[in-house]
């Protein structure tokens, strides 16, 4: 009863926030009409902002009204550099899908072997500690520049950057599996294969999701940024493309559909770590 | 003065030879046009056909006393006639129209969201690629760096870039040298000044000290004008003023932010600024050098050794596009064409404004100017050495260049120049010219005096 309750005071309180912000968005963005003379040949010539002294930022109503035309047709292929917002997600999509795949590949059983061995966990370290840091983007121009070619660039980008939460949380997990299950593994004679997939990884399993699910969530910061960096085709792509149309509404409509996506798979990943997660 | 503009303009330079290029001298010309007409005609196969049949009597009489007299005797059409019978020339034509199979039919050409990159964009929407056999994807690029990284790397055959980027790049500045060449010039003209609304009372440069300025890329058109502009008005642009290398579209939105003061750009942000009624057009980069080279064509080597065919076909569509562009009654069409998301990816007013030269000066004044942009192919080896000789003025470039040597090497004249005559148009006899910056002669003879002339450049 008082959780329903409580759900339902939530849901109205975020309604009332969600209209009052657009309400507020509405009138700071509401033209002022004419602004200055002009002559009507000189009119002409000119851009609403400079006529009707409408803002540079669009209203709510024309964000939707834009959006409903782009979520009306998706899919629309008018050539290399103009795509539909679904065609554009589904390359950002397999993008980071791809790059976050290698990384799974590699991080997990790297992760591994480092937790159950202190000496390399204790070695590797500093180089890890290095590597995680560096910003995404500032692989970019080198990546560009050695693998010579822009769309694998992206995808290396983002396994380099989802590779490290991963591999740590792997290592943290791994490392920290209970001493006494362990012993227990051991004195039953239980081989170091079987060990690590009959033992550890059930047990290390919900740390293991958590640094994937962090992954996947920096996976999908990057990509926008890759994208919008190198150009041709992503979500990325189409906010620089109308970066570059100064078309501020449909850059809104990209952030919103980006932000959206980004929720969808981290609640996929946290559907997951539900799953192996168990009471103690 | 334009190749494209009418060869019977009083005014017209014709240099050395006819205006077809292919006589010694105007008379002659004359004589030959009266049988075949090799002025430019309207259609493709009519201007082919004039081409393959001057080269058939060129064959037939070496002499040319010995043409004249037999053209004399019996006619232009009876001739024609004659001539035909035993020649082919239809045949001729259409082997010669189709040029060389291209060994790569499938290309990929960059380009950058701006009005100078109108030849290589159109060529795609109005089917110019198409007719020279080609089927090429002209893909949107982020940014000259991208560009160059991505052409370098081969993901581009060909692509859009700044005049001075291939030079750049042949020698090394700013990438690994690599050997560039440009078989034809995008755009001349087609930039300007634009500054925030609030300096429209300070028009004098005198007055710039401390502004800060936008400019695309270090090595473009855009950088050299600016710093010379300043530099005539007693600035030094590094240290007077600060001069920041911007993405066009940021240029706007940072003007509109009080960021910057102003910015040297392409004529498509200018007029987008003023559009938005955030700035006001100072004045036109032709004000600065009227007829000067903006962007670029520009491929590999290495492309035009491997793919020869492609690569003169690839030339022959955008010099055809560009001969297309030149025309101011095709403008409008060309505005629409390259509007669209999937190219500039702009307003069509915006662009109008832009291609016609009627536009709103941000002041509150229509102006109009019809060579704002304009579009002539031909690479001057001339303008290369200028860009050199800017280059050396502001430290790029350190120590000795031989000015003559890169610009033959990277601005393929000869080679645009065969081409040209075979496609009917009439290229400059000589690649080297002498123009004004600012009123001041350029003798592309002597670019180390030039250099020497400046008070304000870099010491090096």
């Amino acid at each position: 009863m008082t959780t329903t309750s409580l759900r339902l005071r939530a849901g109205l309180v975020s309604i009332a926030l969600l209209a009052a912000f657009l309400g507020i968005w509405h009138l700071a963005t509401r033209s002022t009409g004419t602004v200055a003379t002009m002559t009507p040949e000189y009119a002409k010539l000119m851009g609403l902002t400079a006529t009707q002294g409408k803002s540079a930022m669009p209203g709510p109503l024309d964000v939707g009204a834009k959006l409903w035309e782009h979520l009306k047709r998706p899919f629309y292929d008018n050539g290399p550099n103009d795509k539909g917002l679904g065609i554009q997600l589904a390359y950002s999509i397999a993008r980071v899908g791809t790059g976050y795949l290698l990384a799974v590949l590699v991080a997990i059983p790297l992760g591994f072997i480092i937790g159950m061995s202190p000496l390399l966990s204790k070695a590797l370290d500093p180089f890890i500690q290095v590597l995680k840091p560096i910003s995404p983007l500032a692989w970019m121009p080198l990546a560009l520049y050695t693998i010579k070619d822009s769309s694998i660039s992206a995808i290396f980008v983002i396994f380099i950057c989802s590779i490290w939460p991963m591999l740590l949380n792997t290592v943290f997990g791994v490392a920290s599996v209970r001493k006494e299950w362990i012993n227990v593994a051991r004195t039953l004679e239980v081989g170091t294969l079987r060990r690590a997939f009959t033992v550890i990884l059930p047990a290390a399993a919900p740390t293991i999701l958590t640094g994937m699910r962090i992954s996947i969530g920096i996976a999908w910061l990057v990509i926008v940024a890759a994208e919008m960096l190198v150009g041709g085709t992503g979500i990325g792509y189409f906010v620089w493309n109308e970066w570059n149309n100064l078309s501020i509404t449909n850059v809104i409509i990209a952030i919103l559909l980006i932000g959206i996506i980004g929720m969808l798979l981290d609640q996929i990943l946290a559907r997951f770590t539900r799953m192996v997660t168990f009471p103690e | 003065m334009s190749t494209f503009d009418n060869p019977f303009d009083p005014n017209r330079n014709l240099q050395a030879g006819c205006v077809c290029g292919e006589h010694r001298s105007a008379a002659e010309h004359d004589q030959a046009s009266l049988a075949f007409g090799c002025e430019p005609v309207e259609s493709e196969e009519k201007r082919y056909e004039g081409v393959v049949a001057s080269a058939v009597m060129r064959a037939i009489f070496p002499q040319d006393v010995a043409r004249r007299a037999f053209l004399k005797s019996v006619g232009a059409s009876t001739a024609l006639a004659a001539l035909s019978q035993f020649f082919p020339l239809q045949t001729a034509t259409e082997v010669f129209a189709q040029a060389g199979t291209p060994e790569k039919k499938d290309l990929k050409v960059g380009f950058i969201p701006i009005t100078c990159a109108t030849p290589i964009i159109m060529a795609a929407p109005l089917g110019f690629y198409a007719k020279h056999g080609l089927n090429v994807e002209v893909v949107k690029t982020a940014g000259w760096a991208v560009i160059r990284d991505k052409t370098i790397n081969k993901e581009y055959d060909a692509a859009h870039m700044l005049a001075p980027m291939p030079i750049a790049i042949s020698l090394g500045l700013g990438a690994n040298a690599i050997p560039f060449a440009v078989p034809a010039i995008e755009n001349i003209n087609g930039q300007g000044i634009v500054l925030a609304t609030k300096h429209k009372d300070r028009r004098d440069p005198k007055d710039w000290k401390g502004l800060k300025f936008a400019i695309p890329f270090d090595y473009s058109m855009h950088n050299y004008l600016l710093r010379y502009y300043l530099a005539e008005h007693g600035l030094d642009p590094d240290t007077d003023v600060q001069l920041r290398s911007v993405p066009p579209p940021e240029m706007v939105a940072n003007l509109r932010a009080d960021n910057i003061d102003g910015f040297l750009a392409p004529d498509n942000v200018c007029q987008r600024a003023i559009y938005d009624g955030v700035g006001f057009m100072h004045l036109l980069s032709k004000e600065i050098w009227d007829g000067h080279p903006c962007c670029s064509f520009a491929a590999s080597r290495e492309f035009i050794t491997t793919a020869p065919n492609s690569f003169a076909a690839l030339t022959r569509a955008i010099v055809d596009a560009t001969a297309y562009a030149s025309k101011a009654e095709n403008r409008k069409q060309i505005a629409e064409a390259i509007a669209p998301a999937n190219y500039i990816n702009a307003p069509v007013t915006v662009l109008e404004q832009v291609l016609t030269g009627t536009y709103a000066d941000g002041l509150g004044g229509v102006k109009t100017d019809a060579k704002r942009v304009d579009f002539d192919p031909f690479p001057w080896q001339s303008f290369a050495v200028w860009m050199l000789t800017q280059m050396k003025r502001w430290g790029q470039i350190k120590g000795d260049v031989d000015y003559k040597a890169v610009a033959e090497q990277v601005y393929l004249a000869t080679d645009t120049r065969k081409l040209m005559t075979e496609m009917g148009l009439t290229p400059p006899a000589s690649a080297y010219k002498s123009f004004a910056v600012m009123g001041k002669t350029f003798d592309p003879a002597k670019p180390d005096d030039y250099v020497a002339s400046f008070k304000i450049r870099k010491a090096s």
